[in-house]
């Protein structure tokens, strides 16, 4: 195995002391690590929040860009780059809310990206407002009623649009999580890792201590490929919340609907020849 | 010579496959065409009409009067005859009292042979009036469908619509010209010429969402994908198409979006990370009357301050206006070349009535074009060394894409950042990068800049200033207006942003006036002009219907408004 520092930043990060995204980073390092990836041959591409600052945070090519807006570059990226391990990593807020209308979209095109949600039911970055997947009843200086809407679960969303891989896991589970990261990057298709994680400052109720009496690792019995049974599975949630992949299947992955594309970055255009063959379609 | 041939019905009457027809057909028997649409944003029904407009000298606007009108139903005769000219012909589909009429039973003689193919008796008949040879239609029928029974179809008709008119009913003109015709000359629209333009610059990503009029470079690269390589994808919205471009355009390759003003405006805020990002892009903005969902098929140039303005806060941005389908060729791949040397944004600014229209022109020369992508020469960096956004003497950092060079990662950032890539809120960086940024522009300006086209004595004494598509129906213009008002410039201005202004102060010291004509409503060029140069624009001759401008229309509104209240 690789060692993890090839993929170490050297920067100070400004996430709060025992922030859930520093067992993700290290987790991913272990991860990108055990598949030996080199820091150049993957690309880590995100949105805005606290989830998407890890570019800065983490050694390898990284496109910190716009909220809520991680998946379409991504899509691009690993379109047109193909070599590359492309990872998208987003928030709950930048993934599930603001770039909802993406995520669709992602999954129907199933792109061979993996895509790693933090999802602390909450948005860090703007201190303490809900998220999509916040708890309803959960009181907030903008909900101070407490949050009315329902929250929106990724897990039964992914089963379904019939996304290709669901999996989630947990940060207090450092293992589970390099695991699941690795099945996800090695996934042919989208695959959508949804991984809960405490939010220190802002997320009372959610915390290591929740999620670690709560948690449970699917049973080996259980069949990932059953979309029914996944369905089942992504409903359960509260006293008991499984950890896993809930559902793979292998499904056409975007990129062969374009077999015209090259392989390698062009840099010389087309043949003026062909060029000159387009022209003449209009004399 | 100088005639104009109207398709008038409803949508889904087969008109465009008919002006495409007889559009061509024209061009390869040796005229000069101007053809446009003049279509409503509907699916079925309303009224549409084409124009074909040719003659023995190069055309570059539509004319209003009529010299054969084909009506494909009774509302194209009520909306159209009064424009018949007394000498002129309506081909219709049954009888009427008028002697311009000629009665063409296309559904009758369609139906025995085949309904579908309906449209080529007009074809035929309009062709017996020219007195044209018919293989020139049965060749391009020939080109145009696969089916040997529909060629077969499609040519008896032709031969139909031939025969239905009669020896004593033609135009009368001097054919002589159509032998001595240049052949070197292609017939495209617009949108089309861009998405060459693209393909030719190697375009290998181009992401939109649909939206008239700028669907046309959709349709053409999705047609040529295959062909060169390029991945065409419809996107959810125009904020994923835009930000997709992006990704592409980091990952290494060419990349491009397209929409008309709704959906560029949704995508300003990617926009303006492409400039703090420094990634090059190239946005296809095709303008329509707004705002909002405006007039979705007609035509405008009102998007001019926004597309320059279009970013919160501050980016070098460029910004090129194609007068013409054979400009807009050239410029497009020029787009490519600016955006991956500057590392910036540059827009296409074009809108419906370049986009639509059709024009013959000199077939776009291919020698000189060199593509230059502009990245960082690999065996030049060492190990973990590479800066993304390295300080250097012209602001251009050496540039890389993910996978290129060996042990050195390719971080890009929508924050301000480092020489790295890294977000920083340090006063000094920031400052540094802002100018970094800026220098770009200072060397596009000295390096690659266009000052605008002029045609004009030395010194005129009234000036016309334009930019874009008007400049077609300007330059005819100019030849009715010169009879009245000899010394007479008109500028035109291509590259719109940043403005180039050396020719216009050397111009600006005239003894008459300056004028601006512009299709929009509060003359955003005379606005811009004054802004950069503190030049006063002293007349606007302004439209804003919708509708382009044509070259009678112009000349009359400028003795009008000009030289009547001089």
């Amino acid at each position: 195995m690789a060692k993890t520092d090839i993929y170490e930043a050297d920067r100070d990060t400004t996430w709060c002391p025992g922030c859930g995204n520093f067992p993700l980073r290290k987790a991913l390092a272990e991860a990108l690590a055990g598949l030996e990836l080199k820091p150049e041959n993957v690309a880590v591409i995100t949105g805005i929040g606290q989830a998407a600052k890890l570019p800065h945070y983490f050694r390898t090519n990284g496109y910190n860009g716009l909220h809520g807006r991680a998946l379409p570059p991504a899509v691009a990226a690993k379109l047109s780059n193909t070599e590359l391990t492309v990872i998208a990593a987003t928030g709950d807020g930048d993934g599930y809310g603001e770039g909802g209308n993406h995520l669709i979209h992602t999954i129907r095109r199933n792109p061979d990206i993996a895509h790693f949600v933090h999802n602390n039911q909450i948005y860090g970055l703007t201190k303490g407002q809900a998220s999509p997947t916040t708890y309803p009843g959960i009181e907030t200086e903008v909900q101070p009623e407490g949050v009315t809407s329902e929250p929106f679960n990724p897990i039964s969303f992914a089963v379904g649009m019939g996304a290709s891989f669901i999996a989630r896991s947990f940060v207090g589970d450092r293992d589970h999580l390099v695991k699941m990261m690795q099945a996800a990057i090695r996934h042919k298709g989208y695959a959508l890792l949804d991984i809960l994680q405490p939010c220190v400052s802002f997320n009372k109720v959610n915390t290591y201590q929740w999620y670690s009496e709560r948690v449970y690792q699917l049973e080996d019995d259980y069949d990932n490929t059953d979309i029914n049974a996944a369905f089942k599975k992504s409903r359960e949630w509260g006293d008991q919340i499984p950890i896993g992949i809930i559902y793979q299947q292998e499904k056409p992955v975007f990129r062969e609907s374009f077999p015209h594309l090259s392989d390698s970055i062009d840099v010389d255009g087309p043949d003026k020849a062909k060029v000159k063959n387009l022209i003449d379609n209009f004399s | 010579m100088d005639l104009n041939l109207v398709l008038a019905g409803e949508a889904g009457q087969g008109l465009k496959t008919l002006e495409a027809l007889v559009g061509k057909a024209l061009f390869r028997a040796g005229f000069n065409i101007f053809s446009n649409k003049d279509y409503m944003s509907r699916v079925r029904g309303g009224h549409n009409f084409m124009s074909i407009r040719f003659g023995d000298r190069p055309l570059q606007a539509p004319r209003q009067e009529i010299d054969i009108l084909v009506a494909l139903n009774d509302e194209s005769i009520e909306k159209h005859q009064h424009k018949v000219s007394e000498d002129g012909f309506i081909l219709y589909d049954g009888k009427f009292d008028d002697d311009r009429f000629i009665d063409i039973y296309a559904s009758e003689m369609a139906k025995r042979i085949n309904p579908k193919a309906k449209n080529s008796v007009y074809a035929g008949a309009v062709w017996k009036l020219l007195d044209l040879p018919i293989a020139i239609l049965n060749d391009l029928i020939g080109e145009k469908f696969a089916d040997d029974d529909i060629v077969y179809d499609n040519h008896q008709l032709l031969e139909v619509g031939y025969n239905a008119i009669d020896d004593e009913k033609y135009i009368d003109y001097n054919k002589s010209f159509l032998d001595g015709k240049d052949n070197q000359e292609i017939y495209i629209n617009g949108n089309q010429a861009v998405g060459l333009g693209a393909a030719a610059a190697g375009v290998k990503f181009y992401s939109a969402y649909p939206m008239t009029p700028s669907t046309g470079i959709l349709n053409f690269l999705a047609q040529n994908q295959k062909d060169f390589g390029i991945a065409v994808e419809q996107a959810e919205d125009e904020i994923g198409a835009i930000n997709m471009a992006l990704g592409a355009s980091y990952s290494g390759v060419r990349a491009m979006t397209g929409s008309s003003g709704g959906g560029f405006s949704l995508m300003v805020e990617a926009l303006g990370y492409a400039g703090v990002g420094e990634i090059p892009l190239v946005v296809a903005e095709v303008q329509r009357p707004g705002p909002a969902t405006g007039l979705p098929t007609r035509t405008g140039q009102a998007d001019l301050l926004f597309a320059i303005n279009a970013s919160q806060d501050e980016f070098p941005l460029i910004v090129l206006a194609p007068t013409d389908q054979e400009d807009a060729f050239y410029q497009s791949f020029r787009a490519f070349n600016l955006a991956d040397k500057y590392q910036l944004p540059v827009i296409i600014l074009s809108d419906q009535f370049l986009a639509d229209s059709s024009k013959n022109i000199p077939e776009y020369k291919l020698d000189n074009l060199e593509i230059k992508r502009n990245f960082v020469d690999s065996d030049k960096v060492s190990p973990k060394s590479y800066r993304r956004y390295h300080f250097t003497e012209d602001g251009i950092s050496p540039r890389a894409y993910p996978g290129q060079l060996a042990d050195n990662v390719v971080l890009v950032d929508s924050h301000e950042h480092d020489e790295n890539g890294f977000v920083t809120e340090d006063i000094e960086l920031r400052n540094k990068m802002m100018i970094k940024r800026f220098k770009k522009l200072d060397k596009f300006i000295a390096e690659d800049r266009l000052e605008p086209e002029y045609i004009g004595p030395e010194e005129p004494d009234n000036l016309i200033v334009c930019w874009g598509s008007t400049a077609g129906p300007l330059k005819e213009a100019l030849e009715i207006i010169q009879k009245r008002d000899e010394n007479i410039g008109l500028l035109i201005f291509k590259d719109i942003w940043p403005l180039p202004v050396e020719k216009l102060k050397s111009l600006s010291n005239l003894a008459g006036k300056i004028i601006s004509i512009e299709s929009n409503f509060s003359g955003q060029l005379a606005k811009l002009i004054q802004q950069e140069t503190t030049i006063k624009v002293d007349y606007k001759i302004l439209k804003y219907d919708g509708r382009p401008f044509a070259a009678k229309e112009l000349a009359e509104r400028y003795f009008n408004e000009v030289i009547n209240h001089g």
